[in-house]
């Protein structure tokens, strides 16, 4: 370690010395090395869906909103103020003096073109549902109104963008921080096709521009002196590793490579805990499992719930996963601004008993076969063996364990191909919809053939007829109820946490519940 | 020329073959965790011709395929397969012949040397490495070497790539085998020369030995090497899958997995095809090669 502490000083000296042209002191250079786990499928920001994605592009490009790198809540971006009409339908947005890299001014005509090029069926936006909550947006995108002009955005004049919402949407000013909402620069689009986001070509309005980008060896920011915030911003330089193989890039933090993993590698959790530059945090994810309850025996909610109350969260946690999941009955993760959940069912083992032998399987005799599916990966391994043996010593029942290939998985889980199946969501945006709307009848995301009356009611009116904040969150709260007390048709374990190694010498980076890290607030001190 | 007038059959069997397979494996290039809406997923499966039937699809790709076009990559959408595989190889190809050379210099060194002292100490010491070289899989060898010489005494990096240094612990892992076995190719090639007739003449006219060897026994001894070499180029190039996602390497080799996982159709496509050509390509420089080296060859 110190041979390569030597090393790393000389090649640290080496860059300095280039650096001292900017006016940078050695040793203080301002260059963050992020290893970001995999090669970005693209940078334009209204393809992409990931979030190693969102890392790159959020720094690159501006949306009317940023986020406050502390609680994530909304901050004026490009959009210097605004206002919302009374009944919570009209956005009016007025933008700031800003400029995209190639010296051209940010206005409206600029989102009003990338919104409706994510809206447009031609142009195959995976992530166009983003945009869904516009008058007429989904329609347009369905192909049933074929007129944008019909499309609830329009560019009042060069500053000035009004919005007009299909319902009141609470969470409408933390959506447009959102990459699929970001603008982008129609005359490099039409100039260079799909080339458009690439070095010496993309034009962009965030606080880096691109620099350099060698796909699956590295890709390189450097600031914007032209962006408005220029001033907050203090990385001369960002660099994105994109090492997939976890233990690679484990070791390349080790050898002070990178600065920042936002990942450490399942069997190396107990050395990374003892290191100074562990981190873990809540995530705005919840890791559960599926029931089938089309097909017996978990078409019967008794046997759901014996099931649920069957496994031990808290062991599960602390003896199996290790590295600091919350365990939990709920699906919505704590920690959301507004919200309090409904405790789902405990631990009780003697109480499964009881509802399993109501069921018809007195200490689980004649329970019949069932598979619990899951993709393969080492931690839904181990997380699915110790559930698979808490079951059959609380309730004698034996249910066999399928791992299959991740798009195998995807496919048996969306055609109901499977009895009980593990499966993990991540929210898109911090407000309990994003956790809740998936489960009304005939969700895409549902996948269990669960189906309930009066909990597509609730969430119907918490999307769209309840203005009173307080109110929809009490509609929230009790769909939230029907789902993990009374029906169970999944049955959640823990809450995801972030975990990750991070290099002291980094400031300006807090721990939040998405993970995510703004650029221009982070610099590098000794 | 024979060989060369049959190349168009063996690819159009092997790009039928991998296209149709392909589609048997369950699952798409869209599918992910989330669900798309019903007229997010249609928009998309229009924009790649995915809603045509199989057979226009197939014909589709056939033409492009003669016209030296892979088609766009489903999971890059701002990349085509030819662009990534052209990025690709050209570091493939470095860390191919690297490990190559490598195994020539070192495992033929090896096994020269191993014949001539035949059941000498040195002949069971390399014949002993050899077996351990041929059997260490190169994802056991790769992250050894990683703790040792990167983390441990800090000479070389981790992975990535731009340097002689990043190219050192990859040549080694990817090369061992090959040294192996050529170790052990040269030596039975050396031990059968060194017994025959005309080497026995040329010690009898009192030639040193040094150049009995080089000038005699060497260049029939390596016949059975170069026809391995055809093979090994092959294997070196699509092998490197393993070593390049170990080390972090932008060869094609990763992009190969990735796109069978998900199943990136254009993208596995591209690659099989474009490895099949390789392999046909090295087996015809090999038996060039031999032609060469021994006129008893001809074709």
């Amino acid at each position: 370690m110190t041979r390569f502490g030597r090393l790393g000083s000389a090649v640290v000296a080496g860059v300095g010395v280039l650096l001292a042209g900017a006016g940078l002191a050695p040793g203080q250079e301002q260059i963050f090395r992020i290893n970001n786990m995999v090669e970005p499928e693209s940078l334009d920001p209204g393809v992409v869906t990931g979030v190693p994605e969102h890392r790159i592009i959020s720094n690159l490009f501006e949306g009317l909103t940023t986020t406050d790198p502390n609680d994530l809540s909304p901050r004026p971006g490009m959009a210097a103020r605004w206002t919302v009409s009374k009944d919570g339908l009209v956005y009016t947005f007025h933008l700031r003096d800003a400029a995209w890299t190639d010296g051209k001014k940010v206005t409206a005509h600029d989102f009003v073109y990338a919104w409706e090029r994510v809206l447009n069926p031609k142009t195959g936006a995976k992530y166009a549902q983003q945009l869904y909550y516009l008058k007429n947006g989904e329609d347009y995108n369905k192909g049933k109104v074929t007129d944008f002009g019909q499309v609830g955005v329009k560019a009042l004049d060069d500053k000035t963008l009004q919005v007009t919402l299909r319902c009141p949407t609470a969470y409408f000013l933390d959506l447009t921080s959102f990459y699929t909402l970001y603008p982008v620069p129609k005359w490099v689009i039409e100039a260079h096709g799909k080339d458009w986001v690439k070095p010496g070509k993309l034009a962009s309005n965030g606080p880096f521009k691109l620099a350099s980008w060698v796909p699956q060896r590295e890709l390189v920011l450097e600031k914007n002196p032209a962006h408005w915030d220029a001033g907050t911003v203090k990385l001369q330089k960002v660099v994105f590793i994109p090492t997939d193989d976890v233990n690679t890039a484990y070791k390349q933090f080790l050898a002070g490579d990178s600065d920042w993993i936002p990942t450490v590698p399942p069997a190396q959790i107990d050395a990374a805990r003892q290191r100074p530059e562990y981190y873990v945090t809540p995530y705005l994810g919840t890791y559960y499992f599926r029931f089938n309850v089309t097909k017996p025996p978990f078409s019967d909610v008794r046997v759901r719930k014996a099931l649920s109350m069957a496994v031990d969260r808290e062991a599960l946690t602390k003896f199996v996963t290790k590295a600091g999941e919350v365990p939990t009955s709920s699906f919505v993760p704590a920690g959301m601004r507004g919200y309090e959940g409904p405790r789902g069912l405990a631990f009780d083992p003697a109480a499964a008993k009881k509802l399993l032998a109501e069921a018809g399987f007195p200490e689980g005799k004649g329970f019949p076969k069932t598979e619990l599916l899951y993709n393969t990966l080492e931690l839904h391994r181990v997380i699915t063996q110790a559930v698979q043996q808490m079951w059959k010593e609380s309730l004698g029942i034996q249910v066999d364990l399928a791992n299959v290939e991740w798009k195998v998985y995807l496919a048996r889980q969306s055609k109901l191909d499977f009895h009980l199946s593990r499966a993990g969501w991540i929210g898109d945006y911090v407000d309990p919809n994003t956790f809740l709307d998936m489960w009304i009848t005939g969700g895409g995301n549902n996948q269990t053939g669960w189906s309930n009356k009066r909990y597509d009611e609730l969430i119907a009116r918490a999307g769209c007829g309840i203005v009173d904040p307080r109110e929809r969150m009490k509609a929230l709260h009790d769909a939230e109820r029907i789902l993990v007390v009374d029906e169970t048709p999944i049955m959640p374990l823990f809450t995801y946490v972030n975990k990750g190694m991070l290099s002291r010498k980094v400031k300006g980076w807090y721990p939040n519940i998405l993970d995510q890290h703004p650029l221009k607030h982070i610099s590098i001190e000794r | 020329m024979r060989r060369l007038s049959a190349l168009p059959a063996v690819l159009l069997v092997i790009v039928t073959g991998s296209f149709f397979l392909m589609r048997l494996a369950p699952g798409g290039p869209f599918d992910m965790d989330r669900a798309l809406p019903e007229a997010v997923r249609l928009n998309i499966e229009a924009k790649y011709h995915l809603d045509e039937p199989l057979p226009r699809r197939y014909l589709r790709y056939l033409g492009d395929v003669v016209r030296g076009d892979f088609g766009p990559s489903f999971r890059y959408p701002d990349r085509t397969v030819n662009e990534l595989i052209a990025l690709g190889f050209p570091v493939s190809l470095t860390l191919g012949l690297c490990a190559l050379a490598f195994a020539l210099v070192v495992g033929g060194a090896a096994g020269v040397v191993a014949g001539i002292r035949h059941n000498r100490w040195v002949d069971h010491l390399t014949m002993s490495l050899a077996l351990g070289g041929v059997s260490v899989p190169n994802f056991v060898l790769g992250p050894l070497l990683i703790l040792a010489f990167a983390l441990g005494l800090g000479w070389l990096p981790v992975a990535g790539w731009g340097s002689w240094r990043h190219l050192v612990l990859p040549t080694i892992t990817l090369g061992v085998f090959y040294t192996a076995y050529v170790a052990r190719l040269s030596r039975a090639g050396m031990l059968e020369v060194i017994l025959q007739d005309f080497v026995r003449t040329a010690r009898a006219k009192g030639v040193r030995e040094a150049a009995v060897v080089t000038r005699h026994a060497l260049p029939n001894a390596v016949l059975p090497v170069v026809s391995y070499l055809g093979p090994a180029a092959a294997s070196a190039l699509t092998g490197s899958v393993v070593v390049e996602t170990i080390f972090g390497i932008p060869g094609v080799g990763r992009y190969f997995v990735q796109s069978a996982l998900n199943r990136d159709y254009t993208m596995v496509l591209g690659t099989v095809v474009f490895y099949s050509m390789l392999l046909v390509a090295f087996n015809l420089i090999v038996d060039c090669l031999y032609a060469y080296l021994d006129p008893r060859v001809t074709y």
